[in-house]
């Protein structure tokens, strides 16, 4: 009935939306959703010097994204600039040198479209096993650092005088978004992990009344918009990566329309 | 000894001739006061005077340019920050916010909110308490695990008369069976609560600072707050020196209250 690569594609999107729900949470929490975008285009230039390097492995992506977050960290510190005004220098540098790297390689001539919004429906065992890893990894994580980051979010003052490490939280969670980025990339692209993020954690605001209730409502929907997607995108032959987002979108929208009783 | 007027038992935390600058301004010059256990100290002052900053500097959110703090080993501090804006996207009840606080027992939470009375919004999110409640989530907050000291800053600020006065019921009364220090801003210069031990006027440095005055029988005072002045204190008080308006310091006359030349 379905094809294996269907349900490898699947079970790949389901996995990264499990993840990037409730790192997402936070996203939206914090207000930073500029700063998942601009994690994620990091992860352009993390594919470049990869390439440079000879090397496709997710962890040359994974440390330039985290050396990316301490640059915004170092720089957020001088306070010269805003934070928005550094994440947009930030990320567009990011993302064209990443591109310019890239297009210098000679011996490849790879279609760039792929990097930006992922090709789910060509993911292999070894990058599934490696995602699952991901999503197990990134999930303990966040379990360990939920409360202090949950206190930092609500007042970091407050956080800081009641003992929470906050500068040791903070890096974990940017690490941990490092991480769903580079694996992510495969299935989603630079381009769109961001709104598997934002938009399944903005839908499930609706109907949770707690903060675990919407990481959860927000894995759920996010890898319902993963599923739908997939189904889209082999019915209509369009790009995976965009039906998901558009799954996303729709599921949204239904969540914005639904009668009150079903909202909070 | 500026801003040390009487002896005390036990210093919970100690300030000295601390200074900070703020890309060359400066906000803080020379400041020096100390907390004690069982002590209320009122920092009042005008607005950018530095009041909150000196706090922030106490709390060890700040560090200072010159200068130092001492905080007695193994104190726990409750904190009521000025306001707190939370995400409207963030689905949080307020025992869920008291909760946050490390090592917070749900036993903890229940015993605190009904000192001071907001059981009955347990359930509902942060963001949608009245202004005064708010207040009492946040005061809630500062009370969890029993600190030895307390800093509020500006903590009956937006809370009508009544409000007022029960918020400072409220700390009194938690200072009486704690004995805990207590260290807060207040938002109006001549307004104190009752019970406080020093009031300390901060515009960058320390103006003047000792006992609020025996102003709760000044008829003006009973007549315009009758039987509520009892929560609240007058404090008046003359420098020897006044301020332009760009808050530096101009000679002028000397007054009572003044201690320093």
């Amino acid at each position: 009935m379905i094809d294996d690569f269907i349900l490898s594609a699947i079970l790949a999107g389901v996995l990264v939306a499990m993840a990037a729900g409730p790192l997402g949470c936070f996203l939206v929490w914090r207000r930073m959703a500029y700063f998942g975008d601009t994690i994620s285009h990091s992860a352009l230039l993390g594919v470049g010097l990869g390439l440079a390097l000879g090397t496709t492995s997710p962890w040359v992506i994974v440390i330039t994204c985290a050396a990316i977050s301490w640059i915004l960290l170092f720089l957020e510190r001088g306070g010269k600039f805003s934070t928005d005004t550094l994440l947009g220098i930030l990320a567009h540098s990011a993302l064209s040198i990443g591109l310019i790297i890239i297009a210098l390689q000679d011996n490849l001539r790879q279609d760039m479209m792929f990097l930006l919004i992922g090709d789910i429906l060509a993911i292999d065992t070894p990058e599934l096993t490696g995602i699952a890893l991901m999503t197990m990894g990134t999930l303990g994580g966040l379990i360990y650092i939920w409360k202090p980051l949950l206190s930092i979010t609500v007042h970091e003052d407050l956080a800081r005088v009641e003992g929470v490490n906050i500068l040791k939280t903070k890096v974990i969670y940017m690490l941990l978004i490092a991480l769903l980025v580079a694996f992510a990339m495969k299935v989603i692209g630079a381009l769109l992990i961001t709104s598997l993020m934002i938009i399944p954690a903005a839908a499930a605001r609706t109907m949770a009344r707690s903060p675990v209730q919407m990481a959860v409502g927000s894995m759920i929907i996010g890898s319902l918009s993963v599923v739908m997607g997939i189904l889209l995108s082999s019915q209509w032959d369009v790009p995976a990566g965009p039906a998901i987002v558009l799954s996303a979108l729709l599921l949204f929208l239904l969540g914005r329309v639904l009668p009150k009783g079903f909202r909070v | 000894m500026r801003g040390l007027s009487k002896p005390m038992t036990e210093s919970l935390i100690e300030l000295d001739r601390v200074c900070l600058a703020f890309s060359g301004r400066a906000v803080l010059e020379e400041v020096s006061f100390t907390v004690g256990r069982g002590e209320i100290v009122t920092l009042i002052g005008p607005n950018g005077a530095g009041k909150s900053t000196i706090m922030k500097i106490a709390l060890g959110l700040l560090t200072p340019d010159r200068g130092q703090v001492r905080r007695a080993k193994g104190i726990s501090i409750g904190y009521m920050p000025q306001k707190i804006s939370i995400e409207d996207n963030l689905p949080l009840t307020v025992q869920s916010f008291l909760k946050l606080r490390p090592g917070t027992t749900d036993a903890q939470v229940t015993e605190v909110m009904e000192l001071v009375r907001i059981a009955h919004v347990a359930t509902c999110p942060v963001q949608q308490v009245s202004g005064g409640e708010m207040q009492r989530v946040l005061m809630a907050r500062a009370l969890l695990g029993d600190p030895d000291l307390i800093v509020l800053d500006e903590p009956v600020q937006g809370v009508d008369i009544t409000g007022q006065e029960e918020l400072y019921r409220l700390i009194s009364r938690v200072h009486r069976h704690k004995n805990c220090g207590v260290l807060m801003i207040s938002h109006d210069l001549h307004m104190v609560m009752a019970g406080t031990d020093r009031v300390i006027c901060l515009n960058r440095h320390i103006c003047c600072s000792g006992a609020p005055e025996n102003i709760q029988d000044h008829p003006e005072y009973q007549a315009l707050l009758g039987q509520r002045a009892d929560a609240i204190a007058l404090y008046t008080h003359h420098h020897d020196h006044h301020h332009d308006s760009a808050g530096n310091v101009v000679s002028g006359d000397h007054g009572e209250g003044c201690d320093h030349d």
